[in-house]
């Protein structure tokens, strides 16, 4: 499909959505509560078939986080990228690990990275960081550690 | 969706497979639930060799965090470092010229046969055949020699630059790929007989670590893993970039899904490495190897994003950029960290040695997982 | 001509003539026992560099060339760094039994060298029931791994030995099995009528099939037996590190280590024996000048060289094959192995009674 028909198509899943124009790829922005709406036929529906999410992260924008979904089809071959704002003291957004599986391992992650809270996610713990870590997260970009920041 | 299957019951046997272990190629800790020697959950922790190369990247200009991502799989380091370059020219919107084109197709290629011919005899030495691994190791030798004599360096090659290439192909380098290439097609059908023909090694491969299309593309696994299940996922045949739509190559499939088609998948996709090079040795265009960049290379703000296919399967490379000279966020989109999380899923009811069998095909590279 | 028999015999009398029959016997055994201990050090150390030549030269390496002419000396290098090596002993090991395997394995090993015939006429102890013996000492050899699987207190261990027993106590039937078709052919269990009723022919041409088959089973299940690849399942160090002796180092590792190559050492004699012809030279019908210059080559050499051929077909099954796993191990055992070894044994006794071998 091509961005025009994709954007339409999104408009009449989620008209809250909005659309960021450059780039490749047809750049959606979600709101964190309705991010669960439009997984799911993002994923289910025959015309759009994402089933495929090749790179799930979070930006620190400082003043807020945004998390960023890549997804594409194996079958269409479209992108489209998501990107929902969450708020930088306390941010959480739906797990989707449901929908696609890999996000799973993504969204922990993400979780210990940024320190984005992922709600109904399976199986929310530590992936990376050292059990028992309790420092500050660290790809928040005010992160710092005395003894090991690397400064270049 | 999650079934508790893998909940420890009375008489079940936890076992720690890592961080120090001979199977895991690396630091892989896997908590592994058996009861007797059936796995019932595989749960892998990671971090022992994370280095944090997204962030270090945030303090590097746009030259030097290529070289970083060599140590990330360090096995295909030139696609790493060519993801990373094609990433920063797509914010300078620099086209590059047809030879560096061509050469970093080239490299790219003599990196998957490389990658592959360790991945084989690896593999091999985890289902107890030791001796598979020197043969690979021979042939693997004549590709380093070759990425030397051109890059100057054997492992972390640092060859590609935004532009181009770092430095011209070296006076000798088609003579001794074409020699290789001899080399090489005389000695894939010792491979064969070695392992693939071999009675044992087959009742080890098949029917082991089955994985479905569906769940291939839901674990977001690529490269030979995916294809290994039948998924359509080759980003140079799907997305192409550089000349990959000018040379003609089969995307490999096999449709078993199984440890031994993901293993085919990667002998095969040797001989159609070999193809590309040969299409593309005779016909290395003359011209500039680099294009005329800037001293100090600034992005434009926005995003950009650029997939390649390494042996493991796609890289990503996400740069966010604030116009400045170092990237305001850059995530590496690792091909082994979606392949790791498919463990669990096809290990769970199979045998303790199956592990093995199922790591070697997934071709985890721990600094890839791990970054 | 010199041979051992002639050696013996002749400090047998010298012997006699200075000492009285009972100081002669004692003394005659310390010699024995130090013959034993001086062969199993050095059968160690010359395995073990053949071992490593022989994998380098399938791997296209080179291989120890370092310490002594061509790396000869390498083994007896690493075993000098073996003993010098801290022997630990894990918290929560069982300490007894945890120092008590190494030794079970080595005087099993030591106590299987009995029987053997060296060359013509030489043997420790031809006892009636020789081949018998073997078996039954053979495999008290699982109980030492076991020992040592259950004493490490390690989960490895524990599976390694685990795993071995399984697999020592299945491949035994065969292998058993494959000993018993020479027992029905020969009529004695005796280890020198086994060979003496070699002296037309081997086993392996004079049986037919039957007996090629029974010597195939053996081959395939004294590699199992002695834990060696493709079925090092005990081992297996790409699933558990180490198997059964993880914890051990130093002096304690290398009596494993060494038990493990006399065994292989011990498994081969016997196949030598009993299909092999021992130190029967190769004769063929009658040719009477090809015959003299067979007898003409030492009966030592024969036996190992028979020997060494053998262990060099079990060396090459270690470079050259992957592993199995567990329950294809007891597969190959329980679904192929025991049957066909059974119908084999059946033939073979039909065989014996018509009188059809030659």
């Amino acid at each position: 499909m091509l961005n025009e028909e994709l954007r339409t198509k999104i408009t009449e899943l989620l008209p809250a959505a909005t659309f960021e124009e450059g780039g490749d790829w047809l750049t959606v922005n979600v709101e964190p509560k309705d991010w669960l709406l439009l997984a799911q036929p993002l994923r289910n529906d025959r015309s759009l078939f994402f089933d495929y999410l090749f790179c799930l992260t979070c930006v620190d924008w400082k003043t807020h986080l945004s998390m960023v979904y890549h997804l594409s089809s194996t079958q269409y071959r479209h992108t489209i990228v998501i990107k929902s704002k969450l708020d930088s003291s306390q941010p959480g957004i739906e797990a989707v690990s449901h929908i696609w599986r890999t996000a799973e391992f993504h969204e922990r992650e993400v979780y210990e990275m940024f320190g984005v809270n992922f709600l109904n996610h399976p199986d929310l713990r530590l992936l990376i960081l050292p059990d028992g870590w309790e420092g500050r997260n660290p790809m928040r970009k005010d992160f710092e550690d005395p003894v090991n920041m690397i400064r270049l | 969706m999650f079934e508790e299957v893998g909940t420890t019951t009375e008489g079940d046997l936890i076992i720690n497979v890592g961080p120090q272990h001979p199977a895991t190629h690396g630091v892989l800790h896997l908590v592994i639930t058996l009861n007797g020697e059936t796995i019932k959950k595989v749960e892998p922790h990671l971090g022992f060799i994370h280095r944090s190369i997204e962030k270090m990247c945030e303090s590097l200009s746009y030259r030097q965090f290529i070289y970083v991502t060599s140590r990330m799989d360090y096995l295909s380091a030139h696609i790493n470092n060519h993801a990373c370059a094609m990433c920063v020219e797509k914010g300078l919107q620099l086209e590059i010229p047809p030879r560096a084109q061509v050469v970093r197709v080239l490299m790219d290629e003599l990196t998957r046969i490389a990658s592959h011919e360790l991945w084989w005899g690896a593999m091999a030495m985890d289902l107890g055949a030791f001796t598979p691994f020197f043969h690979a190791f021979r042939e693997r030798e004549t590709i380093n020699d070759i990425m030397e004599e051109t890059c100057g360096a054997r492992l972390t090659m640092n060859y590609m630059v935004p532009g181009g290439v770092m430095q011209d192909i070296h006076p000798d380098f088609q003579r001794k790929v074409k020699e290789f290439i001899q080399l090489f097609k005389r000695k894939i059908h010792e491979y064969d007989e070695m392992v693939t023909g071999n009675v044992i090694f087959q009742n080890r491969m098949k029917k082991v670590g089955y994985l479905s299309a569906e769940d291939a593309v839901s674990y977001g696994c690529s490269g030979p893993t995916a294809r290994g299940s039948g998924v359509r996922c080759d980003i140079r045949k799907y997305y192409p970039y550089e000349v990959y739509n000018n040379v003609e190559f089969e995307e490999i499939l096999e449709t078993g899904g199984d440890s031994f088609a993901r293993y085919m998948v990667r002998i095969r996709e040797m001989e159609q490495s070999v193809c590309i090079i040969e299409q593309l040795i005779d016909n290395i265009p003359e011209g500039d190897f680099q294009a005329k960049t800037k001293a100090v290379l600034k992005l434009p703000k926005g995003e950009f994003y650029s997939r390649v296919e390494t042996a493991r399967g796609e890289l990503g490379v996400y740069i966010v950029s604030e116009g400045g000279t170092t990237p305001y966020r850059i995530k590496f989109r690792s091909p082994g960290f979606s392949n790791l999380s498919v463990l669990d899923h096809i290990a769970r009811g199979s045998k303790l040695g199956d592990l093995v069998a199922m790591m070697g095909t997934l071709d985890l590279v721990i600094p890839d997982i791990d970054r | 001509m010199w041979s051992f028999s002639d050696i013996a015999n002749e400090l047998h009398i010298w012997l006699n003539k200075t000492f009285n029959p009972t100081l002669t016997l004692v003394i005659e055994m310390v010699i024995a026992g130090i013959a034993v201990i001086s062969l199993f050090a050095v059968l160690g150390l010359v395995l073990v560099l053949m071992e490593r030549k022989v994998s380098a030269w399938m791997q296209i390496r080179l291989g120890p060339n370092r310490v002594g002419p061509k790396g000869m000396l390498q083994s007896l290098a690493d075993t000098l760094k073996l003993l010098v090596k801290e022997g630990l002993t894990p918290n929560g090991a069982d300490k007894l039994l945890f120092n008590l395997a190494p030794f079970i394995a080595m005087i099993v090993a030591m106590l299987l060298m009995a029987p053997i015939a060296f060359a013509k006429d030489f043997q420790l102890w031809d006892l009636n029931i020789g081949v018998l013996y073997v078996s039954a000492v053979s495999s008290i050899m699982v109980i030492s791994i076991l020992m040592a699987g259950w004493a490490s207190n390690n989960k490895y261990s524990l599976m390694g030995a685990m795993r071995s027993g399984a697999q020592i106590v299945s491949y035994e039937l065969s292998a058993g099995l494959s000993i018993l078709t020479i027992v029905v052919l020969t009529g004695s269990l005796r280890v020198s009528d086994i060979i003496q009723s070699q002296a037309d022919g081997w086993w392996i041409f004079k049986g037919h099939i039957p007996a090629l088959i029974a010597f195939v089973i053996f081959i395939i299940a004294v590699t199992a037996e002695t834990n060696r690849a493709p079925f090092d399942l005990a081992e297996a160090e790409s699933e558990l590190t180490a198997g059964f002796h993880t914890e051990y180092s130093g002096m304690k590792f290398a009596l494993f280590f060494l038990a493990e190559y006399v065994n292989v050492f011990i498994v081969c004699a016997i196949g030598a024996t009993l299909f092999l012809g021992g130190w029967m030279p190769f004769h063929i019908g009658n040719w009477t000048g090809f015959n003299k210059v067979m007898d003409y080559i030492p009966s030592s050499i024969w036996f190992f060289g028979k020997t060494f051929f053998l262990i060099f077909i079990i060396m090459w099954f270690r470079w050259t094959f992957p592993r199995l796993r567990i329950d294809q191990l007891l597969n190959l055992e329980w679904k192929y192995l025991l049957p066909i070894s059974m119908i084999n044994l059946l033939l073979v006794t039909a065989m014996a009674i018509l009188k059809w071998h030659f």
